[in-house]
């Protein structure tokens, strides 16, 4: 094996110096980027791709790392084997891999990612002998490996019950693609016709991309019409007969994309037996994801490179229920210096968040910044602000945006007490309630979920509403409009973000054990009654004692599943039903005054 | 005058050494304690230790918690306070809790620690001292028990922690101790000295009449000054399945003297030398 000579050439925005590394009867297209001192990411594209599906990774990896991809063998820049039938086994593909590294890190392993069959084949590398202290971390996304592929299948048809059959039929629907390659002629055909010229605008009106320059590369048709040999080459052989040992020698990182078409998540449920050190990520995006969450995905690398690097061993992710899904990522929280607020701040950094907590009130944001370092966060902040001050609100997302990034999830929650009847409401009574709970959550959609909209890889926008916002009272006027106009607000924005992959929560708590009751304003009575009916609701609060906790849950689970709205407690739930099914009984209750 | 000044330091005295001696019994188990011992071998363990040192009767039996029962994670019922099964693994909190009497003295105390280094254990302890400080200045205050309860609970609030005590029988953060007579035979029901429990029931008694109760709870029975006695304190802090506590006696006295008025029995015990130590550093 020799290498040619270098060439600058460039991958996405960055530029990259590209080499040719001969193999076994081919030779590959290498580019690098970044510093060669630093460890090595080496990233291994699918199909119908070629390297240029990376080029946004890479250029975020490429700031830290020494990062190397290369054309897998007769796509992209890299020639094609001669004969093609039994050119592209895995062996070989293996023999391309070590030729790479041999050539880019030939002292220290290397860490491996793969999206899609990048990933098939960085399993085959993974798990055979040969490679043994060649990788140091393997990130695996959208690409299962094909023999814990067959022993899946065998698992299925040789223990059937309802569920697996259901699993097989599932998966099997999802890969009629498969089936299809294996056509003789034909997708050679389509590829080089009339597949090929429509496949970029297939591929951006299914994933949502902007057509960006560079991808898919020009080589498309011809790089489809080689990989197809991928398939044929490698899926009947290995599903019939998959290894028995093939178990992971290095750390794996598995990303899943949840919406992805063509693989069911249930393939990797079986996972740790194969791979045991393994740490699970999953994503709300389709297959595509080097293309549309380049950001996270770079994100995650970082962290997963980081932590291995130097044979250390894997690092234990955090505990949290969903850690898979907001490990690493930045969630913002209003309100966050007590009640629900502080209870979804910890909550979220259990699963391993970076937390920014933002209230009033500077010592309580303090403390659960601090708190949230010590339950598993990375990182946390806190920030001192009024949601209703405009100016400090932008000055707030300026600074998040330069100091901490993005954010992923933002959480509206900051919100303040109002009772008394309409007519003993003073319009700074009226403005005060606005400004903070309507107002507030104006700002920070409007800030935050600009700059999320803007980078273009979803999130998600949490507003805490009320019960009282669709249960009338004599009670809770002012309040409860308040609280009315932000679940309309976040039902209105779910509707105009969702074709971003942005998704909006309103949720409706209830009644639940906080602080609001003791620094809500009870207007039209005098201080001392003021204070006693703060007492008293407090108490009664207290005897309800329904834990912010679970609102927090309740919370995150809102995010996971993209729910629109969300009523907490049972009366929260019950008094939802009751206003779509029974709205003239709701009217007759708001008649009732309570006395506290 | 004096001859009661006596009787009393003289008592004070007694009970100083046996809370001393059940401190050290959890200093000395706790050392003990490594990855997959039980709840109940950890219980077994201070029984021993404590039998072998002439205690025969107790105010409760040993309890010990471990991992996110030391917070009472889903306790519903009181037999969830009983040691189980559960085996405790590195980087896990623990908590001693035991309440011997020796030579008619009771004392009863909790012991928090944690198997290997923990930093957010470290914060609760560390925590719990502002705790201990609120307690004995509004007690000195002469404020009713319950809106010291209240202040306490607003307090673990603030610090963005659950009140755990709460759990425990009546919610109560304190209960009163008092001396109990030596008996060849002394029972325990449901893990509580017989004995002791008809001191409980006695004082619970004439407090009944008097308007005051041995349990410090936040119900309205609490609302009434300190009463003078001896009352075993136990704030217990909660956070996300990490509990801590700690569990001393308070002397109340009814001297006008403030700082004569209430005192910590002791206050060479662990957790006050820990805060001591970090406060060195």
């Amino acid at each position: 094996m020799s290498e040619g000579e270098e060439v600058k050439a460039s991958v996405g925005p960055a530029v990259a110096r590209e080499r040719r590394v001969r193999a076994d009867g081919v030779e590959l297209c290498v580019a690098e980027l970044g510093d060669p001192q630093q460890p090595t990411v080496l990233l291994v594209h699918g199909y119908p791709d070629s390297k240029e599906v990376w080029s946004e990774v890479a250029a975020h990896l490429a700031e830290r790392f020494h990062v190397v991809l290369y054309d897998v063998r007769g796509h992209g820049g890299s020639t094609a084997p001669r004969p093609l039938r039994g050119g592209f086994t895995l062996e070989k593909l293996t023999d391309d891999f070590l030729a790479v590294v041999d050539a880019v890190s030939p002292d220290r392993p290397v860490h491996l990612v793969g999206h899609d069959w990048g990933s098939v084949q960085g399993w085959e590398f993974v798990t055979v002998e040969r490679t043994e202290g060649r990788i140091a971390s393997f990130t695996s996304m959208s690409g299962p490996s094909l023999d814990h592929l067959g022993h899946w299948i065998k698992r299925r048809t040789k223990f059937p019950t309802p569920r697996r059959l259901g699993q097989l039929l599932n998966q099997g629907v999802r890969s009629w693609y498969i089936y299809a390659l294996h056509t003789p002629g034909l997708p050679e055909f389509a590829w080089r016709g009339p597949l090929g010229k429509r496949w970029p605008g297939i591929v951006q009106r299914a994933e949502k991309l902007s057509p960006s320059g560079g991808y898919p590369s020009r080589s498309l048709p011809e790089d489809a019409a080689h990989g197809v040999w991928l398939y044929r080459d490698n899926v009947r052989p290995r599903l019939a007969e998959p290894r028995d040992d093939a178990y992971a020698h290095a750390p794996v990182q598995l990303i899943t994309p949840l919406g992805d078409a063509f693989l069911s998540e249930r393939l990797y449920d079986e996972l740790e037996q194969w791979a045991p050190r393994l740490i699970r990520r999953t994503l709300p995006a389709k297959h595509w994801i080097p293309r549309t969450r380049p950001h996270q995905l770079a994100a995650w690398i970082t962290e997963f490179v980081t932590s291995t690097d130097g044979g250390r061993p894997a690092p234990t992710a955090a505990t949290g229920k969903y850690a898979d899904r907001f490990g690493g990522q930045l969630v913002l929280v209003t309100g966050a210096a007590g009640g629900i607020g502080r209870a979804t701040a910890f909550a979220f950094a259990e699963a391993g968040a970076r937390v920014i907590a933002v209230d009033r009130d500077a010592e309580g944001a303090a403390r659960t910044a601090e708190l949230s370092r010590l339950i598993g966060a990375p990182e946390a902040w806190a920030e001192t602000v009024d949601v209703s001050d405009e100016q400090a609100m932008e000055k707030l997302s300026e600074k998040v945006a330069a100091e901490y990034g993005v954010v992923d999830v933002l959480v509206n929650n900051a919100g303040i007490g109002l009772s008394g009847s309409f007519l003993e409401t003073t319009p700074e009574d009226w403005r005060k309630v606005l400004d903070a709970n309507l107002w507030g959550v104006i700002h920070g959609c409007r800030l935050f979920g600009r700059q999320m909209a803007e980078r273009g890889q979803g999130g998600h926008i949490v507003n805490t509403a009320s019960a009282a916002a669709y249960l009338p009272s004599r009670t809770l006027p002012a309040y409860s409009t308040s609280k009315a106009a932000v679940l309309m607000l976040s039902e209105c924005l779910r509707a105009e973000l969702a074709g971003k992959g942005i998704g909006v929560s309103a949720i409706c708590p209830g009644i639940v054990n906080t602080n609001i009751t003791s620094t809500a304003r009870f207007t039209g009575v005098d201080a001392a009654e003021e204070k006693r009916r703060q007492r008293n609701a407090a108490r009664l609060y207290g005897l309800r004692n329904y834990p912010p906790e679970k609102v927090a849950d309740a919370i995150l689970r809102a995010v996971v599943r993209n729910q629109a709205v969300v009523p907490v407690t049972p009366e929260a739930r019950g008094g939802h039903l009751m206003s779509r099914f029974t709205p003239r009984a709701l009217r007759a209750f708001a008649r009732l005054e309570p006395r506290l | 005058m004096s001859s009661v000044t006596g009787e009393r330091a003289a008592d004070l005295r007694g009970f100083r050494e046996v809370q001393t001696l059940a401190y050290e019994c959890a200093e000395a188990v706790a050392a003990q304690l490594k990855p997959g011992v039980t709840e109940r071998e950890a219980a077994r363990m201070q029984r021993r230790w404590l039998r072998e040192r002439g205690v025969r009767d107790w105010f409760h039996l040993p309890f010990a918690w471990f991992g996110d029962r030391t917070a009472f994670v889903n306790f519903r019922i009181p037999l969830q306070f009983f040691p189980t099964d559960r085996r405790l693994e590195p980087g896990m909190p623990f908590i001693l809790d035991m309440a011997p009497v020796h030579k008619g003295y009771t004392a009863d105390i909790g012991y928090s620690g944690c198997l290997g280094p923990s930093p957010l254990y470290d914060k609760l302890m560390a925590d719990l001292e502002a705790h201990r400080e609120l307690i004995l200045r509004e007690v000195r205050e002469r404020r009713s028990l319950r809106e010291i309860y209240e202040d306490v609970d607003r307090l673990m609030v603030r610090q963005g922690y659950a009140n755990r005590h709460r759990a425990y029988p009546f919610g109560v953060i304190a209960h009163k101790v008092d001396r109990v007579k030596e008996r060849r035979w002394s029972p325990h029901v449901f893990g509580f000295g017989t004995q002791a429990l008809k001191g409980l029931a006695a004082d619970a008694l004439h407090g009944h009449r008097d308007g005051w109760s041995p349990l410090w709870s936040p119900y309205r029975f609490s609302d009434h000054p300190p009463q003078p006695g001896l009352w075993a304190v136990e704030p217990h802090l909660g956070f996300r399945g990490t509990g801590a506590k700690f569990e001393e006696i308070l002397v109340v006295t009814d001297s006008r003297d403030p700082e004569e008025s209430a005192f910590w029995l002791d206050d060479d015990l662990p957790h006050v030398r820990r805060w001591a130590e970090e406060k060195c550093r």
